[in-house]
């Protein structure tokens, strides 16, 4: 499919392929390794292929499609190029391609797309081949030089060595010779036990740059002539803009243009973003709302709450016969939960800029797509893929956020009121959080049916609520199911069920309401490993069974779910006593194709303020190439996690969201961390994701030692609306 | 017009007395090193020294900020030479995505001013820096190891 795509390709045709590849579809990616015609860097260096550029002074560029937002993927998959390419890590430095060099060069460096906890996993093979492909041209090329087999050469730490003669030379130096020379066919992966660098816990490459405030984020972007924009857009998804009373800014300082941006929105341009924001604050701004006015958080949950019993529903997961096995059942559990609406509140709010002429479009900005973003500038420019690019630069954060492109099609659309002038557009931290693309809301009724001898053998679980590609992926659905909905729930592949149920049915009666929902860090496992491992938890209690002994008794046919949890269950010592006033809870999950559980310790004061001690936390994520950086991932995922659990719920007042800034959509702060003790576990023979599988163990295993803690079960988000608080 | 002194730099800035500190440091100083987060004086992306005190510059303006000392990210190592935080971070692999760093360095630092050995109860009542990334862990382990230094 991606045969077709070139420069010359029309709007419409990129557009439906990102989508595609968006759905996961990109297969058979054209990837050449270099070739006979040299193409060289920005300042005359040669490529050896798209992902290596080795200078003279030996210093190693590697290209970086995947987007770098605080996950560590840039230092993971340049340690994976670097492995096969051997080359001196002290030198190797990064850079992002853009997509529209990428698009040009017949998608030289596949997918740009960056979530799903797919950088590194859904790389891997093609990037360790272009680092093998160059190691292989540079030898040949000293081995041509010194006209001598390059079976009897070897490279290590960007040396190559002739054993025989003993002769030398380095990267820097056969360079421009490995360049001009036809890449092999064969290129063969180094086996995984014979791994120096991939599997070290090496340090970031982007950290100097950010301990003295020069990284270059899309919100520091100074182009010359630039000016700044402050948008407002309508509270209300699906409302219009209306009208607006310019006369009343009229004068304001540093005011230069007020626009409409498509139907509902209007922004302000100015000389700073301060006087473009005051001068917006002051415009008098009429709205029309429309139908999803009428909109509430209680008419939401009102209707998904009629989802919960019978009705339509797509299943997702299902065996034996549920329906009787309940109707026989000795003993029947039953407990509905909800999940909330929640803001990923990226540090960093949405922001663009754009450059439009009449025969050009160029936008830099922090994406996790670069090539939905690309497509976005086609699209809102209405100019050629060759006159068009997005320059990709670091995101201070994403957590899914930003894979949407609807700042970028904002910024292009002021940009195009103004050709010639560079327009940043950025989002105030009201418009961010009233804008968002939320976690899903959903409801869980869950129902169990034990027989007399208090063997589970009916699971009935019953979601009720949103889908994402409904709304952002249609063309993901299958027949009207969205199968994302069922991650960690499904009955095979990488977000698979971890138990066996004789009898089981797992269905979604999918309701969506007019808030846009969106790919919120961990996506669907956040709610569903709620849903599943509290009701184990209850299911356990309902028996007089230890919550561990219970479910590895329903997780024989899953000895990777059972190995993480039982690590995490030996190390916090389930099982013995606990100190004095703590109290323990289990979880476990997959997601992402990779396996994790973890452990909490909390104490509860007066019943509403909760400190979680400790968190032991389990990943097997197959391989773990940076395992320093798997441990902050697993940490930082829990400040996320929790601070959703607690604080993170968003509401809907005719028709809007409520919560508007950090004053009522509160954070954790440090001193609610709790000591987060990793155990990365991999067991080799695949590739899990590690930015987001471990969020979704965090709520339930929290919300579990709260039972053993109070005898209370806590069955809505967040816990703020419940007075319970984090401290 | 305002005269700042930002970095050990004088400086006029055309810009209103009432307008935050934040946008004339990144805007008419240019020192973008200083983040917007909020906007509301709760986040701490946007701390910087005012006399050596930890304070959020979105919450103040700029006719408050005269006549003070203001250190920015850009100027809390001496020349080429990084802080001890700095090198602390790097050391410790704090940041992630980074954007909430530079107030965070710039709060730690104040911190380990006033109190060169703080208790884990001091980090707590005195960073209350919001990171959504969650380099908490790190961030706690690099000031103890340089209190301990």
């Amino acid at each position: 499919m991606n045969k077709h795509v070139s420069p010359r390709m029309n709007r419409r045709a990129f557009v439906i392929g990102s989508t595609a590849l968006g759905a996961g579809l990109a297969i058979g990616l054209d990837i050449p390794f270099g070739g006979p015609a040299v193409v060289r860097a920005a300042d005359g260096s040669p490529e050896i292929n798209a992902w290596v550029v080795i200078k003279p002074d030996d210093t190693v560029v590697i290209r970086v499609a995947r987007s770098e937002m605080g996950q560590g993927s840039l230092t993971g998959l340049a340690q994976l190029v670097a492995e096969e390419l051997e080359c001196d890590w002290t030198k190797v430095t990064t850079e992002f391609p853009s997509p529209g060099q990428s698009v040009a060069r017949k998608r030289v460096w596949g997918d740009f797309s960056t979530g799903g906890s797919r950088g590194i996993r859904t790389s891997q093979d093609y990037v360790r081949k272009g680092g093998a492909t160059a190691r292989m041209m540079l030898i040949q090329a000293a081995a041509n030089d010194w006209k001598v087999p390059a079976s009897e050469c070897t490279a290590a730490n960007s040396v190559i060595t002739h054993s025989p003669s003993g002769k030398t030379t380095t990267y820097g130096k056969v360079a421009e010779a490995a360049a001009k020379l036809t890449p092999p066919a064969d290129v063969k992966l180094k086996d995984p036990k014979d791994w120096k660098l991939i599997g070290k816990g090496v340090k970031r490459l982007d950290t100097p740059d950010k301990v003295v405030g020069a990284t270059v984020y899309g919100i520091d972007v100074k182009l010359p002539g630039m000016l700044n924009a402050a948008i407002k857009d309508c509270p209300v998804t699906g409302g219009k803009l209306k009208s607006y009373d310019e006369a009343k800014i009229a004068g304001m300082k540093g005011v230069k243009k007020v626009v409409k941006v498509g139907d509902s929105a209007v922004a302000v341009v100015a000389d700073t973003f301060w006087h473009a924001k005051t001068a917006l604050d002051a415009l008098p701004i009429v709205w029309d709302e429309g139908e999803n006015k009428k909109v509430s958080s209680a008419s939401i949950a009102k209707w998904l709450a009629e989802g919960l019993d019978g009705g339509q529903a797509y299943v997702g997961n299902s065996n034996g016969d549920v329906k009787t096995a309940l109707a026989g059942a000795a003993k029947t559990v039953e407990a509905v939960y909800n999940y909330p609406y929640q803001n990923h509140a990226t540090m960093e709010p949405m922001n663009a800029t754009a450059l439009y002429t009449a025969d050009k479009c160029e936008v830099w900005c922090g994406t996790q797509n670069g090539e939905a973003a690309f497509a976005a500038v086609l699209e809102a420019s209405e100019l050629p893929a060759d006159k068009c690019d997005v320059h990709k630069l670091m995101l201070g954060g994403g957590f899914g956020r930003r894979g949407q492109t609807d700042y970028v099609r904002q910024a292009v659309l002021i940009a195009k009121q103004m050709p010639g002038t560079p327009i940043k557009l950025l989002w105030t931290r009201e418009e961010d959080m009233t804008h968002g693309r939320y976690h899903p809301i959903t409801q869980c009724k869950m129902t169990a049916g034990f027989d007399a001898d208090n063997n589970l053998t009916a699971l009935h679980m019953r979601i009720s609520g949103q889908s994402i590609q409904f709304t952002l992926r249609p063309d993901g659905l299958v027949n009207g199911m969205d199968p994302s909905t069922f991650q960690g729930l499904a009955p095979k592949g990488d977000a698979s069920f971890g138990y066996s149920v004789p009898n089981l049915l797992i269905d979604h009666s999918m309701r969506n309401p007019h808030i846009i929902p969106g790919f919120w860090r961990g996506v669907n496992v956040n709610h569903n490993a709620l849903y599943v491992e509290c009701f184990m938890d209850e299911l356990a209690h309902a028996v007089n069974q230890d919550p561990l002994e219970f479910r590895r008794k329903l997780m024989k046919n899953n000895p990777k779910n059972l190995a993480v949890l039982e690590a995490v269950a030996e190390k916090v010592g389930w099982g013995k006593p606990a100190p004095e006033g703590v109290y323990r809870g289990l979880a476990h999950f997959m997601g992402f194709g990779s396996y994790v559980a973890a452990a909490a310790e909390i104490s509860v004061t007066d019943g509403t303020k909760v400190k979680v001690q400790r968190i032991i936390a389990a990943t097997d994520p197959g391989y773990a190439v940076n395992p320093a950086q798997i441990d902050r991932q697993i940490a930082g995922s829990f400040v996320y996690g929790l601070s959703g659990l607690f604080f993170g719920g968003c509401t809907v007042k005719d028709g809007a969201i409520e919560q508007t800034n950090f004053d009522t959509y509160d954070s954790m702060r440090i001193a609610a961390m709790p000591k987060v003790e990793s155990i990365v576990m991999p067991s080799g023979g695949f590739w899990g994701g590690v930015g987001e599988p471990t969020i979704c163990v965090a709520g339930p295993a929290v919300l579990n030692a709260y039972f053993a803690a109070t005898g209370k079960r806590i069955r809505s988000v967040p816990l703020r609306d419940q007075n319970i608080t984090l401290v | 017009m305002a005269n700042l002194t930002i970095n050990g730099k004088s400086l006029t800035l055309d810009v209103e007395p009432d307008t935050p500190l934040l946008w004339a440091i990144r805007e008419n100083a240019g020192l973008t090193g200083t983040k917007y987060g909020c906007g509301i004086a709760q986040c701490g992306a946007c701390t910087v020294h005012m006399d050596g005190v930890a304070t959020r510059s979105c919450g103040i303006s700029v006719a408050e900020a005269e006549g003070k000392k203001i250190t920015t990210i850009e100027g809390l190592g001496a020349g080429s030479t990084l802080h001890k935080v700095q090198e602390a971070w790097i050391a410790q692999d704090v940041p992630q995505c980074g954007y909430c760093q530079s107030g965070m360095i710039m709060a730690v630092a104040a911190l380990l001013n006033d109190n060169p050995k703080p208790t884990d109860a001091d980090i707590d009542e005195a960073i209350t820096n919001i990171c959504r990334c969650g380099t908490f862990q790190q961030v706690r382990e690099a000031i103890h190891t340089i209190a301990s230094a």
